[in-house]
Parts: C-alpha cells; structure tokens; sequence
C-alpha cells in the first residue's frame, strides 16, 4: 500500500537548519512573554515579529500573515512550472499521447498558477528561484536508475503541493484567500490523482496521502505544515533559493 | 491585548459576565498561572475555549456555532447522496467483479464512509440522521413526483431504492456529484475560517482535495481510461458549463432558476471581499482581477486558465442542485 516509488518519505532535513528554528521558536516565546503568565496577561503583537529580519540565514523566508502564505504558495507553483516546462520542452522516452497531453495541460496550469501569485504579490513576492533538478532524470518515465522519473518526480509534487495548501489553510486569515487557495488545490489533487493513475491502477487515493484505513481512517488527506513541506521542497531548489516559513509553526 | 480589559468591555454588554466564569472558577485559576501554567503563546488557543465554556452551547451536542453547523450538516448530507449512490452502484451489475471501475468506486466508497464517520465525529448529536438508501431518488423523480431525469438509476415504481442498470449514465451523475461536492466545501471553507475552528477548518479541506482526486478518477473512467484521449479531462474545462444541462432549482430561496454542477451560483459576480460563485468557465481570478487566461505559456492551450481554478459554490445552490435528488425534497437539503 505504501508507495515504494516516493523519494519524498524522508526527506534529509538540515540539521543547521533544524536547530536554528528551534533557537528562534525558543527566543520567540520568549519574546512574547511565555512564563510570564501572571494576574495580567499580554497578548504579544506576534505577526509582524519576523516581517523584517531572516532568522535563518541563507533561506529565504516567506514571510508572515497572508501575503506569507501566498509567497509559501507561489514558491511552490515556481517549482512546479519549472519542473513541467523542463518536461515539455523534451519528452521522455516512449510518453504517450495521453500522457503528453496531461503533461501540457500541467505546465499550462502550474505556468497560471505561478504568474497568477506573482501579479497578485507585486512588489511582496519573494525572487524568481532556482530549483535544482539533478536528481530528476528528465529522459526517463519511471526510476530507473537511482534518479527518479519524471513521473515519479510529477507525483511527487502534485502530492506535495496538495498536502501544503492544505497545511497552510489555516494560517489564511481573508477568506478570498482561503477560496484562492481552495480553488487551486483542488486542481492540484486532480492533477495528483491523474499522475498517480498513470503510474498504477486505483492509486488515486493510496494511504501514502490519503488516511483510508476503513475501520481507523478519517478519509482525510494527510496534508502537511509549511516546516514539513520545506524540508521536501528545498532538495528541489539550489542553494540561495532554499527557503524557510518561521511564522507558519 | 490585556485580558481583563476585554472582560471589562464585555461586563458593559453583559453584566453577569463575571459570574459566567466565576462558575468555573478553577478552570480560570489556570489562566491566571496559580495551576498548571498556561503559556502566552497557548492563550490564543485557551482563550476561546475559555469563553465557550462560559457562553457556550450546554444542549449536549457540538457546541459549535451555528453557521458551523448548517456548513457541516450540509457536507453530511451530499456524503450520504455519494455513499448510497455508490453502495446502490456496487450492488447493481454494472460495475462487474474484478473491473478497474468497480475497484475505483470501492475505493470511493470507503472514503465517503469514513467522511461520513469524521463529520457526526465532530457534530455529535447535532448531526442530521442517516437518511438511508430510500432516503434518496437518484432518478431525479423525487419519488414519482415529476418525470425521471436519469431513468437508469432507479427502477419504475420504487426509484427510492432500485438498482441502477446504465454504466455511462451512472458515471456521468457521479461526475457531477463529486464536483459538486469540490465545490460546495470550497465554498463552505469560509465558514469554518474562525479562530475557533481551525482545526475543523483543516479537516475540511483535507476532504475537500480527497473529493477532487475522486473527480478526476471519475472523469478519467467516463472517457475510457487515464491511457485515452477522449473527453471530458480529468480537471474541468471550460466547454462543459454549457454542454452540461441544468437542473431545476427546486424553489430554493437564494438560488438561480437553473442550477448545474458547473454553472454560477448565486450571487454569480461581484467584488471582493464579498464572495461570488461564478461558473466554471470562468478566467477571471483575483483583487483586481486577472484574466488567468492571459497568463498561459507559449504554445498552451486556450482553454488552461479556467481549468486551472476550480470555482466554489454557495449553499443555497449546492442544496438546490442536491435535492433533485432527495425522496423527499421536504426532508433533505434545507
């Protein structure tokens, strides 16, 4: 049931990067007063507390409130763009005719979705990043040998994306951006379920993604927080465009 | 923000405000750090909790808000039309032992069981009751009430509880039914964005984007296969507002006079931050608005930028959709 093609299980996380957001959680609670619970209680202002300094050097961090969760998102479409336009440019060997078409239609929307959140940003939006697909082979349809296949890499991030805006949902406070981000993730686990079908019959909703345990389930997608989805993510982007999401925790 | 400040103004509005906490004196010891201490950074999450146990619901159910309620009972319902639809399906013999379609709708159906299982978990008591399989008509006769609109799903004189006998015909109504579902909890989403209930907002979503991967399952069973090339995609296209025939409105307050599962809702445009339920062809997209379709790659498809976005849909209108297909349009999806 669980997916031997996911490269994404366990991701090497940082451990650099690990010990310095536990440094800056720790100072944040600080900070705002934790311990501190006397007769009267403050409330520390806490969202604006990381707008202007990287707790993290040498990530990118995407910043807090709203417009941080619309950069979180098209940090992510950016990965996906990049990855569909590398895989139309040049197909791998023997895709299909159904499976370019998926392909195309992939590109074409990650493209949207990603000028889409750059428009809406304007001058908040986070850089133009530079993934790192060397451990992708572009020329192969599955895993081959050691790199994975373009798509095994598809439905890497297909489930990724969906697990994220998911996972971020609930950090969103204007609800024109909860429906925003609604009416794209729901694109994203169509795209998921499609790419999965290709590479196996009925694993639209395997239990890698989906909890589908029929007496303990909750039929729910097993969606993940920005620090989880980062870990995952920033394997796939070069160095000086990996990235962190300090006020999403 | 100072605690007892907000009590204060809450005292101008409601006097007995004190004594409502006062009944809970040791769980508000706790917030004042002589018990087990809570942190500054758990208030947000203790404070509302707080506040509920002194004006909240006691009638034994959900304590939730009621907006909360309706948007959840709602989602129950249109997982009891799914579940009966498949469950009938799987009893019928259309879906033959072993075929790739009938191990989908099995897959299907176990995920709507456990949506089911995950929406009375949070509702408790105040959960509607099962309704059943004769609770539902999916002929569309609302029990020999008016003609049949899908005769294959239900037989001629108990079309609340006969076998289904047309594959294609199933499966397209199953297409429309889960998208429907995609968008009426995406535009149930906001309802459940309270600082209260985020946690039930999540469990929301995460059904929501399990709903849209069965979409596209579906979609990708009506045209033959993922391996073919036929229609519909597995995403929705902008062609099949129009192509799709409406269904009646049912005399729902609030509603267009035709409803459809890829069709406006109402109020079909607007300005945000009010919300609007356009259809599904629609390439309009954000504060200020942006044709999406303007923003397609060289060489893309002119019909990617409303298949890129899936669009929500209000209540009023995903419940006048769904009782076309209730028994008793008296008894479900008020």
């Amino acid at each position: 049931m669980y997916n031997s093609h996911n490269h994404f299980a366990e991701p090497a996380a940082d451990p650099g990067q690990a010990a310095s957001s536990a440094v800056a959680r720790r100072d944040f609670l600080r900070y705002s007063g934790a311990g501190l619970a006397i007769g009267g209680l403050w409330l520390a202002g806490c969202s604006k507390d990381s707008d202007n300094v990287d707790p993290t050097p040498g990530l990118i961090d995407v910043g807090s409130g709203d417009p941080g969760i619309l950069n979180y998102a098209y940090a992510l479409e950016q990965l996906e763009a990049a990855f569909y336009t590398q895989v139309v440019s040049s197909f791998y060997t023997g895709a299909t005719a159904a499976e370019q078409a998926i392909l195309k239609d992939l590109r074409d929307h990650e493209v949207i979705h990603r000028e889409f959140f750059k428009a809406a940003l304007g001058s908040g939006a986070i850089k133009a990043l530079t993934p790192d697909f060397s451990n992708i082979d572009f020329t192969q349809r599955t895993t081959t040998s050691g790199k994975m296949g373009v798509l095994n890499a598809a439905k890497a991030f297909e489930d990724l994306g969906v697990a994220a805006y998911n996972g971020a949902g609930r950090f969103i406070t204007s609800n024109d951006n909860l429906v925003l981000a609604g009416k794209i993730v729901s694109v994203e686990a169509r795209h998921a379920a499609a790419i999965r079908e290709l590479l196996g019959t009925n694993t639209f909703v395997a239990d890698d993604v989906v909890d589908i345990n029929p007496t303990t389930g909750t039929g729910q997608e097993r969606s993940k927080r920005p620090q989880a989805v980062l870990a995952i993510a920033n394997t796939f982007l070069a160095n000086g465009s990996k990235l962190s999401a300090t006020s999403f925790v | 923000m100072d605690l007892f400040q907000i009590i204060d103004d809450i005292a101008k509005v409601d006097p007995e405000v004190y004594d409502r906490f006062d009944s809970r004196r040791a769980a508000f010891r706790n917030f004042l750090g002589f018990g087990k201490k809570v942190t500054a950074a758990a208030l947000p999450l203790a404070l509302p909790a707080l506040f509920n146990k002194a004006y909240g619901q006691t009638t034994g159910g959900s304590g939730l808000p009621q907006i909360v309620r309706d948007t959840l009972n709602l989602a129950l319902q249109l997982e009891y039309l799914e579940k009966y639809f498949y469950q009938t399906a799987l009893a019928s013999s259309i879906l033959p032992a072993g075929s790739e379609q009938r191990g989908a709708i099995e897959i299907i159906l176990n995920d709507e069981n456990l949506h089911i299982k995950t929406l009375t978990s949070v509702l408790k008591s105040d959960a509607i009751p099962d309704p059943g399989r004769s609770g539902f008509d999916y002929t569309g006769s609302q029990t020999n009430r008016r003609a049949k609109l899908f005769p294959s799903l239900g037989d001629a004189t108990t079309p609340n509880t006969g076998n289904f006998t047309n594959l294609a015909e199933f499966l397209m109504v199953a297409q429309q039914f889960v998208d429907t579902g995609v968008r009426a909890y995406k535009g149930g989403a906001p309802n459940l964005n309270t600082p209260t209930t985020k946690d039930i907002l999540e469990a929301a979503l995460n059904i929501h984007s399990v709903e849209a991967r069965h979409s596209s399952r579906i979609r990708s069973l009506v045209r033959g296969g993922i391996a073919s090339t036929s229609l519909p995609k597995s995403w929705i296209a902008p062609a099949e507002t129009p192509a799709t025939p409406p269904l009646p409105n049912n005399g729902v307050a609030g509603a267009p006079a035709a409803v459809g599962p890829y069709n406006a809702g109402a109020p079909a445009t607007g300005t945000a931050p009010a919300s609007y339920f356009p259809a599904e062809s629609n390439a309009s997209q954000g504060n200020p608005a942006v044709n999406v379709q303007t923003l397609v790659p060289t060489g893309g498809s002119a019909t990617a930028g409303a298949e890129a976005f899936d669009e929500p849909l209000d209540a009023a209108t995903v419940k006048a959709i769904a009782k076309n297909f209730a028994a008793n349009p008296t008894a479900l999806f008020n």
